[in-house]
């Protein structure tokens, strides 16, 4: 939660503070910088949040919520860390982007309560707003640097065995049913297939993909057609777990963002693409082991809405 | 229908929601005959649960008939009637698969909060956070139950209420936290709180052979409890100083294993209590391990610390060193309460124990905020409150005596 405080701890120093003399060949200094002083902004801004929360609550006019805001301060904290571990990572810098969002998300409700005083709430989600844009411009600078594309990459232990794994992820019109963003997947040939993918407000993006390799019961890999709309490549592998405790599923996505596409494919990731790898196959599993994705829209409360912004932001 | 919706810090309200649906196939929905008031949720109410939200529907010891069942539930049958474990399981991950089912790896859609949070998920469970999965709880007329072949015992003699659904959660947490110590003939077992997990850790680690089982708290009428109807011989720590009265009965080697039933609320009369309270409002702990270091410090050499209670996050001055240099075991976790239900189904049938023992109150679901005030502020001689879902507040003696 940014606030007049915090504005000026982020003018002061971290771009000054930055090392430097790690110029590196791939990397503008200027990015790099950038990311060091995101990493020091995320640790003050952490630092205040969790010591004086209700200074932050006073400034950013929202009362009664403390607890939430010492808990957000944890979370700078471990993502200035990451990204002052890692300053040439993109993932890191991704990061940041979903808490972004949590703050706006609870700005905004905090704007919807009467006890809160409008006026400096408004202005302190403009400020994190600014923010969010600077995470962003970040994070797809450096994903550029890197090659032009965002690499994701996650794995998980399954309790079935590679067989059973391999054939499920083989039928590529399963894959919507633990990839959330995806609308449809249509074979189309031997090896073709149809991806429709989707985003809220009604955004789509579609693409051809082509399997480009395939060996039974250890790799696939895939690869969009020339001239998609948008230009990813993924790759899964099946290994049999140590003690023939089933199967270790890896998974690799690369999205290139070339020019005006990487606000769309930005749109439809929303968030750090390596956390939605990562969840897309802790919903594999749940479906290989159990048959379905467990849910919980839809269930009753005693609110508006069955799931809040807490499930979006871990589903 | 009526649900009890947590609103924030020690605040509770009934309202009226819709009724659960089935998400999923392999869901049953079950209309509820009693649902408990637990020491956990008290955690909820005050406050100490991180990713709580405004209108969550609370309550996670519940029981029922089945009044509908997806597709996919070969086993329950509408008109069964049911006992329900707190934690979801869903009966094929790794850890289902050992009995392990408090830490399933498939019934936390959230994960990936409990991740960053705690390194690894445990499951989800019903009516305890987002954290923990974000699941409508029990404390309602109806909840959906997912994994429904996996987790309800179904009850097919004629026990009351009472007598069997304390096994959704207290008995097997009492009973598990026993059951780590892996008593010997002639053991001496300490158990930190006398509440209602406290009395079934007693009452249990008599089932399981101790000698002598000694109950700590403050409250006479829980002391009373133990001491009547668990059989245990009791510690005041409000009158004495507890490390000195179990020397004293254990010629100074301390009770062989130490229990504690009490967790991150716990309270005392001497200075640690406001240093623990104070680094709490800091935020520079978490919980208040109290219980805990006692435990720690009083357990003779060799022996088991087990642990029931619940802690959330971060524990200061925890004796660590005295854990290694004395050879001491840490047990601990939420109970796995799947693999006990069959068992202590079979204890109760044989006239082993009747749980019903712990309940002092009955009331309506619409009282339930009244409950929580009661209980949380151990008004009342209060124990245990089991709320009536479907039950209007004339028809129900609200003291329950034995
Ligand atoms: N592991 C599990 O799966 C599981 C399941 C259920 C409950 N629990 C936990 O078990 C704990 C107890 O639950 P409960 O329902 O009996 O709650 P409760 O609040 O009724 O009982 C706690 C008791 O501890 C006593 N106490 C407080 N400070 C003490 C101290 N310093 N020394 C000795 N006694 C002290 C209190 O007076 C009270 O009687 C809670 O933390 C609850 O969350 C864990
Ligand atoms: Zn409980
Ligand atoms: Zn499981």
């Amino acid at each position: 939660m940014a606030t007049q405080t915090q504005e000026t701890t982020r003018t002061v120093q971290p771009w000054q503070q930055a090392q430097s003399g790690q110029k590196s060949a791939v990397l503008g200094m200027d990015t790099e910088r950038l990311a060091r002083g995101l990493g020091w902004y995320s640790i003050g801004l952490g630092l205040t949040e969790l010591l004086a929360p209700r200074a932050i609550a006073r400034l950013t006019g929202t009362t009664n919520h403390q607890a939430l805001i010492r808990s957000y301060g944890l979370r700078e904290i471990a993502h200035g860390v990451a990204i002052l571990n890692r300053p040439r990572s993109a993932a890191a810098v991704w990061s940041r982007v979903p808490g972004d969002a949590l703050d706006l998300a609870s700005l905004g409700r905090a704007l919807a309560s009467p006890r809160n005083d409008r006026g400096k709430t408004i202005g302190a989600m403009a400020a994190v707003a600014g923010t969010t844009a600077v995470d962003v411009l970040c994070a797809l600078k450096l994903s550029r640097v890197t090659g032009g594309a965002t690499r994701a990459e996650a794995n998980i232990i399954i309790n079935k065995s590679v067989e059973e794994c391999y054939r499920f992820w083989h039928d590529f019109e399963n894959l919507p049913r633990f990839m959330n963003y995806l609308q449809s997947v249509r074979i189309t040939g031997d090896t073709q297939s149809h991806w429709v993918a989707r985003a809220p407000g009604d955004f789509r993006v579609e693409w051809d993909a082509e399997i480009e390799s395939d060996v039974p019961n250890e790799r696939i890999t895939w690869h969009s057609t020339p001239g998609s709309q948008v230009q990813n490549s993924g790759s899964v592998e099946f290994k049999a777990a140590p003690g023939g405790r089933g199967t270790i599923v890896s998974a690799k996505i690369d999205y290139d963002f070339p020019g005006a596409s990487a606000a769309a494919l930005a749109k439809v990731l929303g968030k750090d693409p390596e956390q939605i790898v990562k969840k897309d196959l802790h919903r594999f599993k749940q479906v290989i082991e159990t048959g379905e994705v467990i849910r919980t829209e839809g269930q009753p409360a005693g609110r508006r809405s069955s799931t809040t912004w807490l499930d979006s932001v871990a589903r | 229908m009526k649900a009890n919706c947590w609103q924030g810090k020690r605040k509770m309200s009934v309202e009226t929601v819709p009724d659960p649906k089935i998400l999923n196939s392999q869901d049953a929905i079950v209309k509820i005959t009693s649902s408990a008031i637990c020491g956990s949720d008290l955690h909820l109410y005050n406050g100490f649960v991180p990713t709580m939200q405004e209108g969550d529907i609370v309550g996670h010891e519940f029981m029922g008939e089945v009044v509908e069942t997806g597709k996919a539930v070969q086993k329950l049958k509408v008109g069964d009637r049911v006992v329900v474990p707190f934690p979801i399981s869903c009966g094929r991950c790794f850890f289902c698969q050992q009995g392990l089912t408090s830490v399933c790896e498939n019934s936390n859609p959230n994960a990936f909060l409990a991740e960053k949070m705690w390194g690894h998920s445990p499951a989800g469970i019903f009516g305890y956070s987002h954290l923990l999965g974000g699941f409508a709880g029990g404390q309602a007329e109806y909840a959906r139950v997912p994994f429904a072949d996996v987790g309800p015992l179904k009850i097919e003699n004629g026990f009351t209420d009472d007598q069997v659904l304390f096994l959704s959660d207290i008995f097997p947490t009492g009973y598990m936290a026993a059951e780590q110590c892996d008593i010997t003939p002639g053991d001496t077992i300490a158990v930190w709180g006398c509440g209602p997990v406290g009395l079934f850790a007693i009452k249990s680690a008599f089932l399981l052979g101790a000698e002598r089982v000694i109950g700590i708290d403050r409250l006479p009428e829980r002391l009373r409890k133990a001491r009547e109807d668990c059989g245990a011989t009791t510690i005041n720590y409000e009158e004495e100083d507890v490390l000195d009265a179990l020397n004293e009965m254990t010629g100074g080697r301390g009770p062989d294993h130490c229990i504690d039933a009490v967790g991150i609320e716990a309270h005392s009369p001497g200075v640690q209590y406001a240093y623990d309270r104070a680094k709490q409002a800091l935020t520079m702990e978490s919980d208040r391990p109290i219980a805990l270091r006692d435990a720690i410090m009083a357990c003779r050499n060799g022996g088991t610390v087990s642990i029931p209670g619940v802690y959330g996050g971060f524990v200061d001055k925890v004796p660590f060193g005295s854990l290694m240099n004395r050879s001491l075991r840490i047990r601990t976790g939420q109970t796995h309460v799947h693999k006990y239900l069959g068992p202590l189904l079979e204890r109760v049938q044989k006239g082993e124990i009747d749980p019903s023992f712990v309940v002092s109150h009955h009331m309506a679901l619409d009282d339930a905020p009244e409950g929580y005030k009661i209980f949380n502020n151990k008004e009342d001689e209060c124990i245990k409150i089991v709320l009536k879902p479907g039950e209007k507040r004339e028809n129900l003696q609200q003291h329950v005596t034995h």
